[in-house]
């Protein structure tokens, strides 16, 4: 798994691609958000369009980066969202949980209401 | 010449070295059946993927199908090397595939204690919504047709995972209509 970091109108995006799953990739989105909150960046958009595959765990993982964001009083939302990861989120309610994105510039706009 | 190339294969490119403790070796697959086994580490998930991405498109299994079961596979071995195996390297996993011209069923075999899985907290529940964990499980109920979970009295527990034939390609059906 990768990150890239990038930042659009004061919002940071994190470009993820590869796998999320056991073992792989926690650590590093785990790493990076910690980064981010300490250094006061709380808007954050996770985009995970080049996200091959995703398992349990890795869903757990969004799950863990949004609780983490969110009790830091910062927002997480998702964009470009693969038919199978939205699939996984719908069954297991969490759809009702995070806000996704299909367009990048409506998911930034989204932050300034 | 084949037959040469044959007995070459088989016996001056293998090290066939001792199996040792035999004893230890529990595989039961029969006929029509596929089975690995492995140490309970978790790079070993992609090579059972693997299999199970060949069992599924033998079978001609639509794409979302043979995803769905390839994943089911990977969170059964994910819970027998975490939670049965706990990750103890010297515990064994063991996989099955039965194949009948009905059913795909999946068969994942740990040497731990089980578990109760009336006991498991539902991922659905609004209080177990934000857990990081616990929705494996969910996940292959929902993709697999029937599932079990069986505590075997010689020790360790086995899910057998089953996936009826009825989710083919359209087009391979049809090219077996037009050809009766």
């Amino acid at each position: 798994m990768r990150i890239d970091t990038r930042t659009t109108d004061g919002i940071t995006v994190l470009d993820v691609h590869g796998r999320i799953t056991i073992g792989e990739g926690s650590v590093e989105m785990r790493n990076k958000l910690r980064e981010l909150l300490q250094a006061g960046k709380k808007d954050i958009l996770l985009n995970l369009g080049d996200v091959s595959y995703v398992d349990s765990s890795g869903i757990g993982e969004l799950v863990s980066c949004y609780t983490t964001v969110t009790n830091q009083g910062g927002r997480l939302k998702l964009l470009h969202l693969t038919k199978k990861v939205q699939e996984l989120l719908a069954i297991t309610k969490l759809l009702t949980v995070f806000e996704s994105y299909e367009d990048e510039k409506k998911a930034i706009a989204s932050f300034s209401k | 010449m084949g037959a040469e190339l044959l007995t070459r294969f088989r016996y001056d490119d293998y090290d066939l070295t001792p199996l040792g403790d035999v004893t230890q070796r529990t595989g039961s697959a029969s006929k029509g059946e596929i089975e690995i086994s492995f140490d309970s580490e978790l790079r070993y998930l992609d090579v059972v993927q693997c299999v199970s991405d060949s069992i599924t498109r033998m079978l001609s299994f639509d794409d979302d199908t043979r995803y769905w079961v390839g994943m089911s596979v990977r969170e059964s071995v994910t819970n027998a090397i975490l939670h049965g195996n706990k990750m103890d390297e010297g515990k064994r996993v063991w996989v099955r595939f039965a194949l009948d011209p009905e059913r795909l069923v999946i068969y994942v075999r740990d040497q731990g204690a089980g578990f109760d899985e009336s006991k498991l907290p539902n991922p659905l529940d609004p209080k177990n919504l934000l857990r990081p964990s616990g929705r494996g499980i969910f996940y292959i109920r929902t993709f697999m047709d029937d599932v079990r979970y069986t505590v075997l009295p010689e020790g360790g527990m086995e899910v057998r995972m089953e996936k009826r034939l009825n989710h083919k390609v359209k087009s391979d059906q049809e090219g077996e209509g037009n050809a009766n």
